[in-house]
């Protein structure tokens, strides 16, 4: 046998942390017993052990690549270990979006804490919110110190920490117990990640909580349409990615031993491409669809009516479609050109359907019911059930590269108008695998390197640790 | 390109010529092996013993890829060829011996590693780290540190630290014997060998100095027990790795009648003496070497260069072999170390070549330049990656000394937000210049 194994400090901190779980879980069946206590408790053990866990893992050790034993160990290679975290997480997303009924013991556990913050009774998702938190504070301890040597890595921690603990978390929760009726708003989950930013109880939310409320809303406007491309072209699309999104801040911290799962394969890359692609086409029609019902019940309260309102979204589409077709068109191979023209005409054909029949129904399907379909399969099933239940066995980026809108405006943006490269250091590359090796993406970066050619891929998050696996200084991320 | 080409080994070298004429058209390509069928990076065994990445992971190019050209693949080795008849015979892995006939041949065998006569190295767990086989004795004999609490390392060169950092992961006691003053100051100019030798250090590897391996004694079942130095010492061992250099792997060209000395040698087209067979990567030998350059480099790149400069030549467009500037790159532990054009060591430094060294804790620099036209000549770093081209591109235009420090920072290659340290470099050197 090899000696890549947990010692036995590492087992306590592992243990200590499961018994906080189990803490959790009992208090919340048996909440009498341990109602006031439980949830402290609950959570001191979880943190211990993983905290616990770090110090035992990188304290002493010099700054460096901390990979030794990942192939062997049973979390990190697909091992029995692995299936069943996969399969507990999965229960536990399953349990979450569809059962949250058996949750209600720990839900109540958690009471005094949202009764704190924002004054009204724990939910779910509160508990959820929680726990999230939690889990990006206490592994993205653990991933700065396993990336102690690197300030790239530490500095993005921090801010999808801060992002977290502040904008997805507190503010609110803060703004829940200042304004009531105002939307739960995340004001860094931007639509189309954030896909019922436009659902129409969350318009009537904004527009019936005067300038505020407005406010919120055209903010939410602007994220998509100006600040998110001019970040991008500034940045890449990593200023989101890995480091300010949720998804990405889980997958950046509690994700990262599994990184390394990744598909690499060409088929996976085609997979990829279309999916993310259509899926996008997805939330957008279903968005433009609510919206214009939305607009066909009340045609003259607003400042644009339902028809203003599809012709203004077809004319700017045509206008994104059109200027990268005319600027860019040496850029794109012959399948992404196709894929562009055919795409594009589904989407102008499904507009001309909701012009034309004055309904919001595509092929005679209510555009609520496509948004709860998307909702559905989705928000709910893909983003949570898969993207991250299955972190042991995918990887920890499944959602991102395969699933997320947001990732896929931002890498049509990436790919096309933006500074931001991955350059490649002349001929010092040796082909040794670990960029490939070690991408959430999947992409296959020693392809490049070998050919000292520039990655400019759409799916690149920008997480900078090819640059840090890479034996021989080969890689910069630059923008 | 009708020819039959037979290409002898699929290293970097045989596997880039391979692709390479394969993307130009070539009809007919045969690559032989006796190694393995896929082309792997041989500079990243390291990995899969440490457990970084699998051995599937070291292949550079995707079997599918590779499928879709017409390359046809041999495993077998080759037991010598015949330059009159055009011909080569090869015994395949069931252990038939077949014949194959060429119209070009290309050897590209690598090298092999070079162990001396000493005694005792018929002892199991004594090996080399070369071959993917090593790999497999390497499981063998020592698979943790319960098997093999501790090793004995021979030769301190850059595949002798990647041996000891792999033993150490696996928290194997491991000792490393040098026969220089200082780690790799064969190479290295004393201050930089000095300072890579306190990282090593701590990381927890015994070293031991000039000294040398006298003898290797085994246990009553034939296993390595013990060695023993040239100056007495005796060090228990459960495994012995020799990491003594490469030679070039050229023993079945013995009787070819092919021009040989320590390698192929070949000419700057990479031709050998039969104008009909090519030497290229590790086994070949240039006669007339370029300025600051070796006859035999046994690195990745320049193996792949001349992969790639013989597709150009097999398709018509005549290009001699120039690597330029020399430069490299390796790992010792967490320290990153590249270099650019020519840093002497201490015992090859001309009286003309100054030297200026700058280091802290974790990160050195030792810049060289003639004395009197203070024309800069290369550069050593340690935890600070360059822009290669950009400082290839000083060294060929030949500046100053004085203009590569004030343009230090115009190569930066360490990621984004890493600590500058162009400004103490640079007070440092007004202060000693």
């Amino acid at each position: 046998m090899h000696s890549y194994r947990t010692t036995s400090i590492q087992k306590v901190f592992t243990y200590t942390g499961l018994a906080g779980l189990a803490v959790l879980i009992l208090a919340g069946f048996t909440i009498s017993f341990f109602k006031s206590t439980g949830l402290i408790l609950g959570l001191s053990l979880i943190s211990t052990g993983v905290i616990g866990y770090t110090y035992s893992s990188y304290l002493g050790l010099p700054a460096g690549i901390k990979n030794n034993g990942v192939w062997y160990r049973s979390l990190t290679s697909r091992g029995i270990v692995a299936w069943v975290v996969g399969v507990v997480l999965t229960a536990f997303y399953v349990v979450l979006y569809f059962y949250p009924e058996y949750l209600e013991g720990i839900i109540r556990l958690f009471d005094p804490l949202s009764e704190g913050l924002s004054g009204k009774k724990a939910s779910q998702w509160f508990v959820y919110g929680v726990l999230y938190t939690l889990a990006i504070v206490l592994f993205g301890i653990k991933f700065i110190k396993k990336y102690k040597h690197s300030k790239y890595q530490k500095y993005r921690t921090y801010s999808v920490i801060f992002f977290q603990t502040i904008f997805a978390f507190l503010i609110p929760e803060i703004m829940a117990r200042l304004n009531g009726d105002l939307p739960y708003y995340d004001l860094k989950s931007i639509w189309p990640l954030n896909y019922y930013l436009f659902d129409s109880y969350q318009l009537d939310g904004f527009i019936q909580n005067g300038s505020l409320g407005t406010a919120l809303l055209i903010f939410g406007i602007l994220s998509t349409l100006i600040i998110t491309p001019i970040l991008t072209y500034k940045f890449g699309k990593r200023w989101y990615c890995s480091w300010v999104c949720g998804c990405g801040g889980l997958a950046e911290t509690a994700g990262d031993p599994f990184r390394q799962l990744s598909d690499k394969s060409l088929r996976a890359w085609k997979l990829e491409r279309w999916m993310i692609h259509l899926i996008l086409v997805w939330v957008f029609i279903s968005t433009v669809g609510v919206v214009y019902s939305y607009l066909l019940q009340t045609p003259d309260s607003y400042f644009i009516g339902p028809n203003s309102f599809l012709i203004s979204v077809g004319l700017l589409f045509s206008l994104v479609v059109g200027l990268i077709l005319w600027k860019r068109i040496d850029w794109l191979a012959k399948d992404a050109r196709s894929s562009i023209i055919a795409i594009s005409s589904i989407v102008i054909l499904l507009l001309g359907f909701f012009f034309f029949s004055e309904s919001d129904r595509v092929l005679f399907i209510p555009s609520y019911q496509i948004r709860s379909a998307y909702g559905f399969f989705i928000g709910s099933i893909f983003s949570g059930v898969i993207g991250t239940g299955f972190y042991p066995i995918l990887g920890n980026r499944v959602w991102c590269r395969f699933g997320c809108p947001m990732a896929a405006i931002l890498g049509i943006q990436q790919k096309l108008f933006s500074k931001f490269k991955i350059s490649t250091n002349g001929g010092q590359c040796i082909s040794c695998g670990n960029c490939s090796a070690y991408c959430e993406m999947g992409i296959d970066v020693r392809s490049y390197a070998q050919r000292q050619k520039p990655i400019k891929r759409a799916s690149c998050v920008g997480c900078g640790i090819c640059s840090e696996v890479c034996p021989r200084g080969v890689l910069r991320l630059e923008s | 390109m009708d020819e039959k080409i037979v290409i002898i080994g699929n290293g970097v070298a045989g596997s880039t010529l391979a692709l390479r004429l394969a993307e130009k058209g070539a009809a007919s390509i045969t690559l032989l092996s006796e190694e393995s069928s896929y082309f792997f990076s041989r500079t990243a065994l390291m990995y899969v013993y440490m457990g970084h990445l699998t051995k599937e992971q070291l292949e550079p190019f995707s079997r599918e890829s590779w499928n879709q050209y017409p390359i046809q693949r041999i495993k077998a080795r080759v037991l010598s060829i015949s330059p009159e008849h055009q011909e080569l015979s090869f015994r395949t892995s069931e252990g038939n011996e077949k014949q194959l006939s060429y119209d070009k041949l290309v050897i590209a065998t690598g090298s092999k590693p070079a162990f001396y006569d000493w005694k005792g190295l018929e002892a199991k767990g004594v090996l080399g780290l070369y071959h993917l086989n090593d790999l497999e004795q390497l499981e063998e004999w020592a698979p943790n540190a319960t098997t093999c609490p501790e090793a004995v390392v021979i030769g301190g060169g850059l595949i002798g630290i990647e041996l000891c950092e792999m033993l150490l992961s696996r928290q194997i006691k491991t000792t490393l014997i040098i026969r220089e003053n200082f780690f790799w100051s064969s190479h290295l100019p004393e201050s930089d060998a000095q300072f890579v030798e306190k990282h090593i250090r701590s990381h927890h590897l015994n070293l031991i100095k000039e000294d040398e391996l006298l003898e290797i004694r085994a246990d009553e079942n034939g296993r390595a027990a013990s060695i023993q130095t040239k100056k007495g010492k005796t060090i228990t061992c459960n495994l012995v790795g020799i990491t003594t250099g490469v030679r070039p792997n050229i023993e079945f060209l013995k009787t070819s009648g092919l021009e040989l000395d320590k390698g192929v040698l070949v000419d700057e087209y990479l031709k050998t003496s039969d104008s009909s067979i090519y030497a290229i990567g590790d086994c070949a030998q240039l006669r007339n070497p370029l300025p600051n350059r070796s006859a035999i480099e046994p690195v990745w790149y320049t193996g792949k260069l001349m992969g790639e400069i013989l597709a150009q030549t097999f398709s018509g467009e005549l290009i001699s072999y120039n690597p330029g500037v020399w430069y490299n790159s390796a790992k010792f532990f967490d320290l990153e170390y590249q270099t650019y054009g020519k840093v002497s060591p201490k015992t090859l430094q001309p009286e003309s070549e100054q030297h200026f060294h700058w280091e802290t804790d974790d990160k050195a620099v030792t810049l060289s330049y003639d004395k009197t036209s203070e024309v800069f000549l290369g550069i050593n770093t340690f935890g600070i990656r360059l822009n290669h081209k950009l400082v290839s591109h000083w060294i060929e235009t030949a500046i100053t000394i004085q203009e590569v420090i004030d343009r230090l920072e115009e190569a930066h290659f360490d990621p984004e937000f890493s600590n500058r340290h162009y400004k103490q470099i640079k007070h440092a050197f007004l202060q000693n210049h």
